[in-house]
């Protein structure tokens, strides 16, 4: 049978990012993806030869805008790390209130776009309803509404005061009760359950040999995140991580709704736990050395690697982020299944491109 | 009539197409924010689109780069006129945080005009939403403009 080229992107409606996929078809039964990408590509790592490491934060807060305080927060442990130095404890436990608000509100956005995805428009608008009122949580204690400036080298540069620990407690009372609320039609519903379950199977071995990561591998049931390494404050903090074992479209979107509870629970554990001490340890001097820091973004496992031989700018940033990892399983997963449940499938990797090519 | 039936609907119920063009995802999530229940400019009549040839409005978020000009070119040049740009973001504007970069050639206005200029990093809905407002009165000028030419023909 003669193939039929079909070329999915770079402005496509589902896709809020540009990427591109050469899909290779005979009927309506996809034999072949190629992925192309570049679009997005800035070259970001290589502004570090012209900005030193403390201008280097405001870069790398800005290789994604929907996770930029964990990247800010892995690039600056990374520098920490060269110096020598330890943040001091309140500011370990704030970076991980603010990096579980934006897992949340990562995820929250993922599971609206993923509704969107096969046309359940008012759950899209549920989910973004509700993932509104963490955006006024971030810009009530950062200032800003997605690209928060909170982490510095050394440590933090905004405190929470006890009112607002209070208040955002209370707002991710709210989100929990809401999100739980949305559970059934997120989970039992006939329609979803039709376009999401078994479609895009990764097997467990497929997924560690092709190197996915975050909640595609732990769809697949392989419990690894790398918040078990306990960096930050994650290893005083009561953390199992989120496995599915069925590898599907629907395994897939179980753990990040799972995932936005428990990110509900970890905040308020490091509030309840939160230490009194200062914001940021002094340091002088320049960074000399190298390092790698590893950290669970939303969308997977982020490395993080620093080179610096003591001068003005650091030598060389590299980032490896999640999406980047997640492509192979997704070109391994997409032959064979139908036209229309490429969205689906393509969104229940949850593509970061901006973070991919960087 | 039908001509002045269209040119009241563009008005009233403009739709938008949404480019990202080298962005970090700030703005454009921003962007969708927008059309939200707690923003909601489908209350306006404001509809998202994907398809360029259905766009009264091109929002352009980030700065672009040598790839996607291309493609943003391509997508300008399908859209019937009288058309608006906006460009949203300090890199939409300039190139922003990026400016430096090898890959980066610069603001929107480098390779297509830009009506209105919406600032932040990411800009605020409420910022976009005003960008938009300020739109519609610079698609409406166009009309316009556009009728006369006619007419004086």
């Amino acid at each position: 049978m003669p193939r039929t080229v079909v070329p999915f992107g770079p402005q496509h409606p589902v896709l809020p990012e540009p990427i591109h996929l050469t899909l290779h078809c005979e009927d309506e039964i996809i034999k072949e993806a190629v992925p192309a990408i570049g679009y997005v590509h800035r070259g970001l790592e290589k502004l570090a030869e012209i900005r030193d490491h403390n201008q280097m934060v405001q870069v790398v807060e800005r290789v994604c805008g929907i996770c930029s305080m964990i990247h800010a927060a892995a690039y600056c442990a990374a520098v920490e790390q060269i110096l020598g130095i330890k943040p001091p404890p309140r500011a370990e436990y704030l970076r991980v209130v603010w990096s579980e608000l934006h897992r949340m509100h990562s995820h929250l956005l993922w599971l609206g776009l993923y509704a969107d995805a096969f046309g359940f428009e008012s759950l899209f608008m549920h989910f973004w309803r509700i993932r509104e009122r963490i955006m006024d949580v971030m810009e009530a204690t950062a200032g800003n509404r997605v690209i928060i400036s909170v982490n510095v080298v050394g440590g933090v540069r905004r405190d929470l005061t006890p009112e607002q620990q209070k208040w955002v407690l209370s707002e991710v009372d709210w989100v929990e009760k809401e999100v739980a609320r949305l559970k059934d039609v997120m989970m039992n519903d006939y329609t979803v359950k039709k376009r999401t379950v078994g479609v895009g199977i990764l097997s467990k071995e497929q997924a560690l040999e092709l190197g996915a990561a975050g909640p595609m591998l732990r769809g697949s049931g392989v419990a690894q995140d790398m918040r078990m390494t306990g960096y930050h404050a994650y290893g005083e903090l009561g953390f199992e991580p989120v496995v599915e074992t069925d590898g599907d479209s629907y395994a897939r979107s179980n753990v990040r709704f799972r995932e936005v509870l428990a990110a509900v629970d970890l905040v308020r554990q490091a509030m309840a736990k939160l230490p009194d001490s200062e914001l940021a340890t002094a340091y002088k001097g320049r960074p000399k050395g190298e390092a790698v820091m590893r950290v669970e973004q939303p969308r997977g496992e982020l490395l993080y690697y620093v080179k610096s031989s003591g001068g003005k700018y650091l030598d060389r940033v590299r980032i490896r982020t999640p999406t980047f990892a997640n492509i192979p399983p997704l070109c391994a997963v997409l032959p064979g299944l139908e036209l229309a449940d490429i969205p689906v499938v393509v969104l229940s990797m949850d593509p970061c491109i901006s973070c991919t090519e960087r | 009539m039908l001509d002045s039936f269209i040119k009241k609907s563009r008005i009233k119920s403009p739709w938008l197409l949404h480019f990202d063009c080298g962005s970090c995802n700030g703005c454009d999530i921003e962007t969708l924010a927008c059309l939200t229940p707690l923003y909601d400019v489908e209350r306006f009549g404001i509809i998202n689109v994907g398809n360029p040839k259905h766009a009264d409005i091109l929002l352009v978020t980030g700065c672009v780069n040598h790839r996607n000009k291309h493609v943003l070119k391509t997508i300008y040049d399908q859209m019937p006129e009288p058309k608006v740009v906006v460009a949203i973001g300090a890199c939409g504007l300039t190139g922003g945080v990026f400016r430096d970069a090898y890959n980066v050639v610069g603001g929107v206005d480098k390779v297509i005009p830009v009506d209105v200029y919406v600032p932040g990093c990411p800009g605020k809905p409420e910022a976009i939403i005003d960008g938009v407002v300020e739109a519609l009165g610079k698609l409406s000028e166009k009309q316009n403009a556009a009728a006369a030419a006619v007419a004086a023909e």
